[in-house]
């Protein structure tokens, strides 16, 4: 077995957002809500549940994403897979409380730029690689 | 020449080449002898780690009196931030929508 976690890429957006995590909870597991601020769902919030986020498609992209809650953590955390033209990822929200609020963290993990042997090697985390990677790519033009 | 994304991905799906590649990055301008020091891998074997680097666009080399030097190119790698920064302004952008729904919640 490939230790995935090591060899993958995942993308993280972090934000402190001035409101509890319970409010920001509603927004990420009520289906009505999650459609106003990320895709049209039948999310619910159940492991082990299939739904899928759908848009207008695109030029390069049906528009759908095939998903499965893989955990639920009532406001603290929300995981689910993220299906989308042959790549599978996986979405994991978390939600921290702050003093002024709650900070908001979504990991998307599971790139596999070239799903093929040439992973197979490599042990060093692409996330400490990318961490490394900031002040290089800060230098790009 | 035009480098598709795929040597980009390649060459550093290797953990050598990816630590060459960063040291270059880290501490400019280097000698095959400087970067095999310390490396724990043998000179033949990291010149060939640079080859690699190098086709892929990564590296570049100049040759002085006997010696070869190589430094980092990082604009090379822009494929591989490019691909990676469509889904982080993705979710950039849909949690900006996610605050101002907030806002307009009940509590």
């Amino acid at each position: 077995m490939t230790d995935i976690a090591t060899e993958t890429l995942s993308v993280v957006i972090e934000r402190d957002i001035a409101f509890p995590p319970e409010k920001i909870w509603r927004a990420l597991t009520q289906p009505h809500l999650i459609e106003e601020w990320l895709m049209k769902n039948d999310f619910r919030p159940v492991v082990g549940h299939h739904f899928s986020f759908r848009m207008d498609p695109q030029p390069n992209w049906n528009g759908v994403v095939d998903c499965e809650v893989l955990a639920i953590e009532p406001n603290k955390a929300l995981s689910y897979t993220w299906g989308s033209m042959g790549m599978k990822t996986v979405v994991t929200l978390t939600l921290t409380p702050t003093d002024t609020g709650t900070h908001l963290r979504m990991e998307q993990s599971g790139f596999r730029p070239e799903q093929q042997q040439n992973y197979q090697g490599a042990k060093y985390g692409w996330q400490r690689f990318f961490a490394n990677l900031e002040q290089v790519v800060a230098r790009i033009d | 020449m035009q480098r598709t994304p795929d040597a980009v991905f390649k060459s550093l799906a290797d953990r050598t080449r990816r630590t060459l590649f960063e040291r270059l990055c880290r501490e400019g301008e280097q000698t095959v002898r400087m970067l095999t020091d310390g490396s724990g891998v043998s000179q033949p074997a990291v010149s060939k780690h640079l080859g690699v680097l190098k086709l892929a666009g990564l590296v570049r080399d100049r040759h002085e009196g006997r010696e070869t030097h190589y430094s980092a190119h990082p604009q090379a790698l822009k494929p591989l931030v490019d691909w990676m920064g469509v889904y982080a302004a993705f979710w950039s952008e849909r949690f900006d929508r996610l605050e101002d729904l907030l806002k307009r919640m009940d509590q």
